[in-house]
């Protein structure tokens, strides 16, 4: 897992520190980290980066995590990009509605290193 | 017209919603900071400072109320300092926006655990007040569970005020 490029998209910039640190706790060698604090910046990041992660929450302010990934389906740029929701909305109806979107992840908050590395890992072998 | 979401009204409040709240706040501290919250003997340590900072989030749908966490200023520099790593004299800059994720992990965490309530209960992004010579007035009926907890022995304590 060398030289990712991952987006970390939260609306708390100490949360989008804390899922950075959590990335290479868990082994992942990060060549760049790209922060947006909602789905539309995210978007944008998408369209202007070519970028091999990302981490998004849903509770978001401008456009939500579920939009997002959404939206993201339509941008050719992000085909096989994996998305894995990082969110305190652990209910089941949550998760079915973000996997369904495409999401191929999904960590509730609060949350340790390892089930980072946990859901991380395998998204990121199986797009190898 | 019957609402698409019925309400928890405060009577139907549980008195085991208090453990579970205890709990939920619990784990965000032992995950998220690696640190264990501890029972104050008594309530003695709650009378001595006054709450200086105080994150809030709403719940909306089928129940209806405002979860919010009271620190002193020192509480939340460690909490950031335990987060990031960062020296507590560093941490005013982020002190807002983590208290904030702290109030809505807890809150996102209490409801995951309270029995059909996750999928039907949406969450407000959080409010978060510096100082503490204000009063909170919530206008209509209410109930309010509290849970005092220790952290780092300065008190922190979470309360849910659940409106009809």
């Amino acid at each position: 897992m060398n030289n990712i490029t991952a987006l970390i998209v939260d609306d708390s910039s100490v949360m989008r520190k804390i899922v950075e640190r959590s990335l290479r706790q868990a082994g992942i060698e990060l060549k760049q980290v790209l922060e947006a604090s909602n789905g539309a910046e995210a978007l944008a990041a998408v369209k202007e980066n070519s970028i091999d992660l990302i981490l998004c929450d849903i509770n978001m302010p401008v456009m939500d995590g579920l939009e997002f990934i959404k939206q993201l389906a339509r941008v050719d740029k992000a085909k096989g990009v994996p998305v894995v929701m990082i969110t305190t909305e652990g209910s089941e109806a949550h998760v079915v509605q973000a996997l369904s979107s495409g999401a191929k992840g999904y960590i509730r908050k609060p949350f340790t290193p390892d089930q980072v590395k946990e859901h991380v890992i395998p998204v990121l072998a199986a797009k190898v | 017209m019957r609402s698409l979401y019925p309400t928890v009204a405060p009577e139907e409040t549980h008195p085991e919603w208090i453990p579970l709240l205890e709990l939920a706040t619990r784990e965000v501290f032992e995950l998220m900071l690696s640190s264990r919250l501890t029972t104050p003997a008594s309530n003695v340590a709650f009378m001595v400072e006054k709450p200086e900072i105080t994150a809030m989030v709403g719940l909306a749908g089928r129940l209806c109320g405002v979860l919010s966490i009271n620190c002193d200023h020192k509480s939340a520099a460690l909490v950031i300092s335990k987060m990031l790593g960062v020296n507590p004299e560093n941490a005013d800059p982020q002190l807002s926006d983590a208290m904030g994720e702290i109030a809505n992990m807890v809150a996102g965490n209490f409801k995951n655990k309270v029995a059909g309530l996750g999928d039907d209960c949406m969450l407000s992004t959080p409010t978060v007040i510096t100082g503490g010579d204000y009063s909170l007035h919530s206008l209509g009926d209410s109930v309010r569970l509290e849970v005092r907890l220790l952290f780092d022995s300065r008190p922190v304590t979470v309360t849910l005020q659940v409106h009809s």
